[in-house]
């Protein structure tokens, strides 16, 4: 019954997404904007619903499988797209987002949605508060980068001063720059209470803080990363070398994500 | 006597090789004096803006004419005629004409349709009237030039809505910053266009103005002009710190913005964006300066990208336009053939001769019974009658042939043998010629 909300969040992304992008092609047509915006909002409302449904049936946060792990970054992107939306209005952002975070559920929807037993070591409080700090500080992240790849097309076009009929739709550089920016500053600080809390519970299920396990020493370079990142912004970087460097956190986030939480050795494997 | 028009724009050539034929305003009347003294030149002006560089001449003849001109072009920059072939264009009598025409009308402008170069084309003139190197072709070309520009601006919409380099700016501006409330500009010497852009920029949200001008006086009044700051010529790079935007026009030879300069900067502004507009031919801001990070730099070539892809919507506007300059080409060559005495007296003479065969056979018809020799002696009689008539008349056009001033007289001529047939106008085509003798301008 669940998997309905699922594939009705999906279907209703795919009609903000073309809402979006019809709005893109076509700018003058204002109010589709404000429809489509209301569009993923509903989109988002059901994927939750799902999200809600899935976890009182399974009674634990839904986020232990890659499965569940896709669908809830899935779900944290579109809330971080709703809210800087909802604060910033570039409606152009959202014909790169939605059929990003459409694409990004694809595997989703391949892999098996069956609700699997949990391993009782995870069974724990800190697992929802752990699991959702960190996917929602990956989000984040994946807005950002999302952001910096229409950054750094929109910034090739004004250098090499051949403008494509992309151009005059997409938005500011500033206020792309100013946005992932944004999004950086909100993603960092959730990952870093992601991994303390990680780390607390490592500490009181298997008695160690720190256990160098492949996950935690990837997760520690993409934190580095995103450290740096912060810090040269705070120095005066900005512009190309900042998206560039945010498509670089992103990579490893997505490594972490696909690769090494599927290699199947450490505690993460799942 | 015929038209020449030889030149590059931006159309034949990059700004590197127009910034080398360019005529700066303190040289002109020097050029044109020069150019005079060239073998078939009988009228010339000079018409050197950022985006063409264009002489205007009336010649003798029109290859030997060419000829001449490559020839002052080459022997005054001090480039080899190889070079030059490349980018110049050459248009000859009507074609001339048309171009200049269309020049005038801004249809062969970087920005279809922008207002500046009628004004830019009126001060070479007033530059070419100062020098004394025009006379009634050039002229009357001229005269019929700005009144054709405006027409084109009354019955199309050519000119709405457009577009021009400052227009573009603006919208660059726009996709770099977004907002450009809290923007500042700098504006860096003092040219029309980069006044013009400034202004734009102002009228778009800009709050802050800072003036740099190599003459102190000239800087703080433009800046008293624009609610700015004036800013001393050796300040600018310091200042060039708060500017987000800064528009360059300054008229020197060489760069004067630098990337050593401009890296120094970044680093001061943390690396802000800076969107740096290069008006100036011969340009002001090396280009090199693109390199650096968050610069975006354009120059007046640049900017026609921005603005292509507005022209698409204009391109109906466009056609009328050039339906305008068609037909006012035609009644100009009309008047032009009525300078030229030879085609006026063969006209003369055709039309007169005409007459008499039609009314001899008229007459003949009706006399029945008449001989041969009869017919002979009307036939010589009448020719008499017409060659004595015509004598006098053809006497005058051949001595107004010889005189430069004689245009007048074949008009008159032309008008009261009544020699121009009628040329086929659309309804809506105005029918004031040039006979009537006032243009829009001298009515102001």
């Amino acid at each position: 019954m669940n998997i309905l909300f699922f594939y009705a969040s999906i279907a209703v992304y795919v009609l903000a997404a073309a809402g979006y992008v019809a709005h893109f092609l076509k700018p003058d047509r204002k109010g589709l904007a404000g429809l489509s915006l209301f569009t993923s909002f509903v989109g988002f409302s059901l994927h939750f619903i799902y999200f809600a449904v899935r976890w009182s049936e399974s009674g634990r946060i839904p986020v232990t499988n890659f499965f569940e792990a896709i669908n809830a970054l899935g779900l944290g992107i579109m809330m971080v797209f709703v809210i800087m939306e909802l604060r910033y209005k570039v409606p152009a952002l959202g014909s790169f987002m939605l059929p990003l975070v459409i694409i990004l559920m694809l595997p989703a929807m391949l892999v098996s949605g069956r609700i699997e037993d949990l391993k009782p070591i995870l069974k724990s409080g800190w697992l929802g508060v752990h699991t959702s700090l960190a996917v929602l500080g990956d989000a984040a992240f994946a807005f950002a980068c999302i952001v910096s790849i229409m950054y750094l097309i929109q910034e090739r076009q004004l250098k090499s001063k051949h403008l494509g009929a992309i151009f005059h739709r997409m938005p500011s550089l500033d206020i792309m720059d100013t946005i992932s920016y944004k999004a950086l500053t909100l993603g960092w600080p959730l990952y870093t209470l992601g991994m303390i809390t990680g780390s607390i519970w490592a500490n009181s299920a298997w008695g160690t803080y720190w256990s160098w396990d492949v996950k935690e020493t990837w997760s520690l370079i993409v934190w580095l990363i995103y450290l740096v990142l912060l810090h040269l912004r705070t120095l005066g970087w900005r512009g190309r070398k900042m998206a560039y460097l945010s498509l670089a956190g992103f990579l490893f986030v997505m490594i972490s994500f696909f690769v090494v939480s599927r290699m199947g050795v450490g505690k993460h494997s799942f | 006597m015929s038209i020449v028009v030889v030149g590059l724009s931006h159309k034949t050539a990059p700004v590197e090789v127009r910034e080398k034929l360019s005529f700066p305003e303190a040289t002109v009347a020097d050029a044109l004096k020069k150019l005079m003294t060239y073998e078939g030149i009988r009228e010339c002006l000079i018409l050197s803006t950022c985006n063409r560089v264009e002489i205007y001449t009336v010649v003798e003849e029109s290859v030997k004419g060419t000829e001449s001109i490559k020839q002052f072009i080459s022997e005054y920059h001090n480039l080899s005629r190889e070079a030059l072939e490349k980018s110049l264009y050459i248009y000859p009598e009507s074609q001339g004409v048309r171009h200049t025409f269309r020049v005038a009308s801004s249809l062969d402008s970087l920005v279809v349709g922008e207002p500046q170069i009628l004004g830019q084309l009126k001060d070479a003139f007033d530059f070419a009237l100062k020098a004394k190197t025009t006379s009634t072709v050039m002229n009357k070309l001229l005269k019929k030039a700005i009144q054709v520009a405006k027409r084109v601006r009354t019955e199309t919409r050519l000119a709405e809505g457009a577009v021009n380099i400052s227009f573009a700016a603006v919208e660059l501006a726009r996709k770099i910053f977004g907002t450009l409330d809290e923007k500042t500009v700098m504006l860096l010497g003092a040219g029309e266009m980069a006044e013009l852009a400034a202004r734009h920029l102002l009228n778009n949200g800009v709050k802050t103005i800072m003036v740099a001008n190599r003459t102190f006086e000239r800087a703080v009044e433009l800046a008293n002009e624009f609610k700015g700051s004036a800013v001393r010529f050796e300040d600018f790079p310091a200042e060039l710190v708060m500017a987000d935007i800064l528009i360059c026009s300054t008229g020197a030879p060489n760069y004067v913005v630098k990337p050593e300069m401009v890296h120094k900067v970044m680093k001061e502004r943390r690396h802000k964006p800076i969107f740096m507009i290069d008006i100036s031919v011969p340009r002001n801001i090396d280009p090199a300066t693109d390199k650096e990070d968050n610069v975006y730099l354009y120059n007046v070539d640049d900017l026609q990208g921005v603005v292509e892809t507005n022209v698409q919507g204009r391109q109906q506007e466009a056609e009328k336009a050039e339906d305008i300059v068609r037909q006012e080409v035609e009644t100009y060559l009309q008047w032009e053939r009525s300078l030229d005495a030879v085609p006026t007296i063969v006209d003369l003479r055709e039309k007169i001769e005409d007459m008499r065969k039609r009314e001899l056979d008229k007459t003949l018809c009706q006399m029945n019974g008449i001989s041969e020799d009869q017919r002979r002696a009307m036939d010589i009689m009448s020719q008499a009658i017409v060659n004595k008539i015509l004598h006098a008349p053809l006497v005058v056009l051949k001595q107004a042939a010889a005189n430069p001033e004689g245009g007048d007289v074949i008009s008159i001529a032309r008008k009261i043998f009544n020699l121009d047939r009628e040329l086929k106008k659309p309804s809506h085509v105005h029918e004031k010629g040039f006979g009537s003798g006032t243009t829009v301008e001298e009515k102001k």
